[in-house]
């Protein structure tokens, strides 16, 4: 038994990654259909955006880039359809100047799907660079920080925008990313001028957002693919509610795959110790 | 499967760089160069456009907004370091920047991470929480706190009271690292499945949504 263990610590690593590619392509092509249970930050970030009162204007901060796509652009679409099909205006900007092309076709895609106008019902107003004064500067004049929208056009003839001015008139902001950003909107939106800030970010990131979640600086997480696909759940939830057409699940149908592909490392990692504990007894025998 | 050729040209690229997993390969060296030149190609352009053209050109230019002249200066003598004679002038916009920075973050972070934070770590009452999970959760995050700091006191010899304290904390570490690891092969996993998902779905067509 324990040469077995120890030949086994031995495998070629290109064997490993074909397994865990099966492991991976098999639920994808053949879906499994795991329960998804909903978690309260994911939850509380819905609530909210369902609570609002059709017509508010919410902000979603595209920060991330093509690098986190998977995990973080499911969250954008999802969040974007509940938003729209509660009539809750959102506004699109970036900190992140490789996101905004990404942002941009989260937008155009769901305006399109759920046949919403551009100017009135959402706006897009593209990248920004300097984060910090940038978030300070919503903060007194929107205007000031984007005086146009991504296409050249002034803010003041945008409809949905005549009545923004600053975060007084934005009842929540979003902010989409694979790294610490969203931790700039905490310290410069919501504790000076206290706007309600949420957050979707990687599954990396996650546990350095939690301390915010228990002391209330964030409204509630999306957090990694499976936040996505949660989000996912109850915007299909929603949909079919209203009688809908459902839209597309991209991470509900990738969080099968990623469950396998968790018992697999899981035990990898238990083979892997047991190889290494068969060696070293080998070693000092 | 896809006609689009710019899904054909991201799905070669992609085996591209899996072919890495194999072994260091031309195919590989190909791909992850190509990204380099287009990132830097991407990022030069989303700066101009979105930063350098309307926040100095077009002061400049348009309104001759001669004022504008001061920040162009001062960006300018970041390139300073490549003349050797002038490279100490690069001191100049990185006290600047240094300088603002600070009085930017410093109050804020302060308020943010440690105010806040420090409110978040105080006990109150068992009836102010909405449940008493919520409330053993409270004392779960006071010992917590509590306890990690003292690992990270120095001042004294880790004894007594202090070293079993401390322990207590390297335990709470522990679980910190290990919820966090977690998250990262979560996140890993995560973006192959997004690139399969990609390579089945939308390159191949055997995946429909």
């Amino acid at each position: 038994m324990r040469e077995f263990f120890i030949k086994l610590g031995k495998i070629d690593r290109r064997v490993i990654y074909g397994i865990i590619a099966l492991g991976v392509i098999l639920p994808l092509l053949k879906p499994i259909g795991l329960p998804e249970n909903i978690t309260p930050p994911v939850k509380h970030v819905y609530d909210y955006i369902d609570s609002l009162p059709a017509g508010s204007v919410i902000i979603l901060s595209i920060d991330y880039d093509a690098t986190v796509l998977p995990e973080v652009h499911p969250m954008v679409l999802a969040v974007l359809r509940h938003a729209m099909v509660k009539g809750v205006r959102p506004i699109g900007l970036g900190l992140n100047p490789a996101g905004t092309g990404l942002g941009l076709d989260a937008f155009t895609k769901v305006g399109k799907e759920l046949g919403k106008k551009y100017g009135k019902d959402f706006v897009y107003l593209g990248f920004k660079p300097n984060v910090s004064a940038t978030i300070l500067g919503l903060g007194e004049n929107i205007r000031k920080v984007f005086p146009t929208d991504y296409f050249g056009t002034p803010i003041d003839s945008i409809p949905m925008l005549k009545n923004v001015r600053n975060y007084n008139d934005i009842a929540l902001t979003i902010s989409f990313s694979g790294s610490s950003l969203p931790e700039n909107w905490i310290m410069y939106a919501n504790a000076r001028y206290g706007e309600k800030i949420a957050c979707g970010v990687t599954a990396v990131m996650a546990a350095d957002f939690y301390p915010y979640l228990q002391t209330g600086q964030l409204v509630g997480m999306i957090a990694g693919l499976k936040g996505a696909a949660e989000y996912e759940t109850l915007v299909n939830r929603l949909f079919k509610k209203l009688g809908l057409k459902r839209p597309s699940v991209i991470a509900i149908r990738g969080m099968d795959a990623n469950s396998l592909a968790h018992v697999l490392i899981m035990v990898f990692i238990i083979l892997g110790n047991l190889a290494f504990f068969a060696a070293k007894y080998k070693e000092e025998k | 499967m896809s006609h689009d050729p710019w899904v054909w040209i991201a799905a070669i690229l992609s085996l591209f760089i899996f072919s890495f997993l194999y072994k260091d390969n031309p195919f590989y060296k190909f791909a992850e160069h190509l990204l380099v030149g287009v990132s830097a190609g991407y990022y030069l352009n989303i700066y101009w456009y979105n930063g350098i053209y309307p926040n100095i050109v077009q002061h400049l230019t348009k309104e001759h907004n001669w004022l504008y002249i001061v920040p162009l200066f001062l960006g300018l003598l970041y390139f300073a370091i490549f003349i050797p004679k002038f490279s100490y002038f690069i001191r100049w916009p990185i006290a600047f920047l240094l300088g603002s920075a600070s009085g930017f973050a410093i109050p804020a972070a302060f308020q943010a991470r440690i105010m806040e934070q420090a409110k978040g770590t105080i006990l109150l009452s068992p009836s102010s929480y909405h449940s008493p999970l919520a409330f053993f959760n409270a004392i779960l995050i006071f010992i917590g706190v509590l306890t990690v700091l003292s690992y990270f006191f120095f001042s004294k010899e880790h004894k007594g009271t202090l070293k079993i304290s401390s322990k207590i904390g390297i335990i709470f570490l522990m679980i910190g690292f290990g919820a966090s690891f977690g998250y990262t092969v979560m996140a890993r996993v995560s973006l192959l499945i997004g690139r399969l998902q990609f390579l089945l779905g939308t390159w191949l067509g055997l995946i429909k949504y």
